[in-house]
């Protein structure tokens, strides 16, 4: 197999499924009641036929289905994913301010869960009748059906409301003076409990995977004889076992980003963090269709 | 000169669903210096538990020496602290497995599985490790040693694999080594290799061999003595030319006669080539008061199956558990 | 018709294989837990209602009364609505949109699954490319577009749920047809000349089916979950009651009380949970490999 080969098949698959994405997108949008027209009709507080014809000539709505998708796909190339008439704003630029608030509770959930569930997993593989196997079992039955906003508005009332330990809401404490140091600080104090929140879907996931790789790993022949040679449990568990029992875990990980997504919208929404899912919420509620469409492309892409 | 290793009396049960099995039986035996025997029997006889068990290896949780002593060198082994048996393993006492394909770790290179086993038990330096371990590549005979280190299992032949397990293995020069089954899964050239180079090893190092296997050939070829198990007991002892001569337990007998080419005339014993009808009973079975192998044996006699009998002793060497042994 | 009958091992077998597979799932203890609450979930949304009529939209009582105040046994809501008559008609909507977007999942996926493992070649793989493009959508938001879209109907709600959760059945079908498929009975199915349809659907769908089964069972609470999601953030059919949309409404009073949000909640998860633990328990009865053990 010629490695080349396969990276130009796989990118070329990938544009593919980008331009599928920007055809259902189009679809969608027009095939939706109301269009464009109707929403600045609205925004300026409406408008008779012939104004709205005007519009309607303006952004060449008049024009065929495919002559707009045309155009509309030669916009996206240029990075062009609409006007926000809600925000006043080019979508592209509205999403590129929300994305790093999105990408940092993303990765940072993501890696905890990650963390915190191969320990969960592999000590709870070594004993799997002990205690700690019963709550890594609990854990994950907790993470699977206990609805992620639900999780993060019990955390917000125990750990923001009753004892207020962190904040209810937000990034940043925009009152607050200081250096480089005290922002991180406090941005890291805002990230505890959506991060927490965020994680507990992967964590049940995570956990639960590890051990029953670990398992698998530590009865494997392999395993046997690492024993046999003689070595101490510490370097049979951690040196033979884990580093074989991780490439599930790793792989799944790959395949979480859809389900990271749709979570960080909740736990976005719950703690008011200004991330893209946030900001997806807003658009939905205000109707702001080209910001809508915008994100849901954007997220695709980053798949 | 005392025995390198006494096996006494020693009795392993195995937890499964129905209850507690015992998978080995009031066993005994002796292994003495340099000496190389074989454990005979088909699967599911208790062979690999007794050498798990040597190891002090029997999987936890499930199986655990009940009673008996396994004594190494004068020292006893089944009350020994988990720290003093990871001295003992792959150092004095190593194993080698029936699955070269599956018992390397996929994830180091094969330099590294077995430089390990002599940073931890000679204290060697990385580099010097690494050095030796060259050196035992070159022993079990890998062709272009050096840069073979750096190989990957996944990188070599089934062969080449349970050569490096046996390098793995011979790498602190133990006095005993136990071959489980070491070339089932081996093509019949290499496995011919396999045993050539097990054999030039033990002339040069003069370890003490515990093969296990169910081929009569292998046997034949690698051990002085043999002791044939049957369901977790013993059903005869002896040097090995002498038990193929003349067999003092039907089981055995069955055994060699599913090889022909070791019956000294062929000829004459064909009316007997014939393989053992019936299968090792389930576990749940083990440890009645009886002969186990009375539900297969063309000799069976009411006697068979009411008390399990006692091992008769011929000579100073051969035993038989079989009521009828005087009459083979 | 007598070779077809000759020729199905399927059907003479499924009866001893069920009644062991139920064996050992009663004599599995979460998976009974489990199936006892689905069942009385399931019979608080049916009969829930009737025998307790309030109707779950009129203004009962004062705002954010506490649990067992007044004979309001679960308290009111922020409009001062009655929780306990919310929480048992939510029941039917959860329920409902559960199962029904779960049978829009399985009728996609197995289709799908079965069609791409069947075939296989350029069939197998314009499909899978057809379930990647599926995957590739986050789920949430695109769900989210398409309620916003086109309405906040429980059937739209319910299509927006299935045709973004089918491509995990679709995987499990696939990988399962192509496992039975190489197997000598369906070979010699085949030799005898059954057509294509029979073969999938009646010769191999009965021996893919038991992980099918159990992706299906875990299907509903997946989407109960998702319908749970989107009505917390309004989307939702405004004229019936949903879970997601208690706790989304009253999400903003949690200062005043937190009973309105973690009861509901409460709700969600109890029923998700007992049907996981009965998902769990279909999987360990049903698998083959855990039953040898």
């Amino acid at each position: 197999m010629n490695a080349l080969h396969v990276t130009t098949t796989r990118i070329f698959y990938a544009i593919l499924l980008l331009l599928a994405v920007l055809v259902l997108n189009f679809t969608m949008m027009h095939l939706a009641p109301g269009d464009v027209a109707d929403t600045i009709a609205q925004s300026m507080g409406g408008a008779d036929e012939e104004t709205m014809a005007q519009i309607r000539a303006d952004y060449g709505l008049d024009k065929s289905f495919l002559v707009q998708l045309g155009s509309y796909l030669g916009r996206v190339l240029r990075f062009d994913l609409g006007y926000s008439f809600y925000y006043n704003q080019p979508v592209t630029s509205l999403i590129l301010q929300r994305l790093p608030a999105t990408l940092l509770l993303v990765f940072t959930a993501q890696i905890f869960a990650m963390f915190i569930g191969v320990v969960l997993g592999v000590i709870s593989a070594r004993r799997p009748n002990g205690i700690l196997s019963h709550f890594v079992t609990f854990i994950a039955l907790f993470g699977y059906s206990a609805p992620v906003f639900w999780t993060g508005i019990l955390l917000l009332i125990g750990f923001s409301l009753k004892i207020q330990w962190f904040p209810v809401a937000g990034m940043r404490d925009v009152t607050l003076e200081g250096g480089f140091a005290v922002r991180a600080l406090d941005i890291m104090r805002h990230m505890v409990l959506p991060t927490i929140t965020l994680s507990s879907i992967f964590l049940a996931l995570y956990s639960r995977l590890s051990r029953a790789s670990m398992m698998e790993t530590l009865g494997s022949d392999y395993v046997r004889t690492a024993k046999a040679k003689g070595l101490t449990e510490r370097e049979v568990v951690y040196k033979h076992a884990l580093k074989n029992a991780l490439s599930p875990v790793i792989t799944l990980a790959g395949l979480q980003f859809s389900a990271v997504i749709s979570g960080a919208v909740l736990v976005e929404t719950v703690f008011a963090w200004p991330g893209l899912g946030t900001l997806a919420f807003q658009s939905i509620l205000a109707r702001d269709t080209p910001t809508i469409l915008g994100i849901l492309f954007f997220s695709s892409s980053l798949l | 000169m005392a025995p390198l290793l006494k096996v006494e009396n020693l009795r392993i049960e195995l937890a499964t669903r129905a209850g507690v099995a015992p998978v080995i039986d009031n066993l005994n035996l002796e292994l003495g210096h340099g000496e190389s025997i074989s454990f005979v029997g088909e699967s599911g006889c208790g062979k690999s538990m007794t050498a798990l068990a040597i190891m002090g290896l029997l999987p936890e949780g499930i199986g655990r020496v009940a009673s008996g002593s396994i004594q190494f060198d004068g020292e006893e082994l089944t009350t020994a602290s988990p720290r003093r048996l990871r001295e003992i393993r792959g150092n004095e006492i190593s194993m080698i497995f029936q699955e070269p394909m599956t018992s390397l770790n996929p994830v180091y290179t094969v330099g590294e599985q077995i430089a390990e086993v002599l940073r931890a038990h000679q204290g060697l330096s990385q580099k010097a490790a690494w050095k030796q371990a060259i050196e035992l590549l070159n022993a079990v005979q890998i062709p272009n040693p050096k840069s073979r280190m750096e190989s990957y299992p996944f990188q070599m032949s089934g062969g080449q694999r349970q050569r490096v397990m046996i390098a793995i293995a011979l790498a602190c020069t133990p006095k005993i080594l136990i071959a489980d089954e070491p070339t089932t899964a081996l093509d019949v050239t290499v496995q011919a290799q396999i045993f050539d180079l097990l054999r030039d090893l033990r002339a040069q190092t003069g370890t003490s061999i515990i093969m296990i296997t169910h081929d009569m050939g292998a046997v034949a070829e690698m051990s002085e003595r043999m002791i044939v198990m049957y369901a977790g007991r013993k059903a005869e002892e002896g040097p090995v030319d002498q038990v193929i001569a003349r067999a003092r337990h039907p089981y055995t007998h069955g055994l060699i006669s599913c090889v022909p080419h070791i019956v000294a005339n062929l000829t004459e014993e064909r009316q007997d080539l014939t393989e053992v009808p019936g299968i090792v009973p389930g576990l749940s079975e083990f440890g009645q008061d009886l002969c186990l192998f009375s539900s297969r044996c063309p000799r069976v006699t009411d006697q068979c199956r009411q008390a399990r009998p006692p091992e008769a002793h011929f000579g100073n060497s051969r035993i038989s558990a079989c009521w009828h042994a005087e009459e083979l | 018709m007598m070779t077809d009958q000759t020729i199905d091992p399927p059907v003479a077998k499924a009866r001893s294989p069920l009644s062991e597979a139920w064996e050992m799932f009663r004599h599995n203890h979460s998976a009974m837990v489990g199936l006892g609450l689905l069942v009385l979930i399931v019979l608080a949304a049916i009969f829930g209602p009737l025998l307790y009529p309030t109707d779950p939209f009129d203004m009962v009582w004062a705002p954010f009364s506490p649990p067992g105040e007044e004979g309001f046994l679960l308290g009111t809501d922020y409009l001062g609505r009655d929780l306990l008559s919310q929480i048992l008609y939510g029941a039917r909507v959860t329920l409902i949109i559960g199962l029904s977007a779960a049978i829009v999942t399985v009728v996609i996926g197995v289709t799908v699954g079965a069609l791409a493992g069947f075939y296989g070649g350029i069939v197998e793989e314009a499909l899978m490319r057809f379930t990647e493009f599926f995957q590739v959508l986050p789920t949430l938001l695109f769900s989210m577009v398409i309620v916003a879209l086109f309405g906040a109907s429980l059937p739209m709600i319910t299509f927006a749920i299935g045709i973004v959760s089918w491509t995990a059945v679709a995987r499990i079908t696939r990988s399962e047809f192509q496992r039975v498929r190489e197997l000598e009975y369906v070979m010699a199915s085949r030799a005898s000349g059954a057509s294509n349809s029979k073969l999938m659907f009646e010769v191999i769908l009965p021996n893919a089916l038991p992980p099918i089964i159990v992706q299906s069972a875990l299907m509903v609470g997946s989407a109960i979950l998702f319908e749970a999601g989107l009505s917390f953030l309004g989307l939702t059919d405004p004229n019936v009651v949903s879970w997601g949309q208690i706790i989304g409404s009253n999400r903003q009073y949690i200062l005043e009380s937190s009973f309105t949000v973690t009861i509901p909640g409460l709700a969600i998860f109890i029923t998700v949970l007992a049907i996981s633990l009965v998902g769990d328990g279909l999987n360990d009865a049903l698998n083959p490999k855990l039953r040898k053990r």
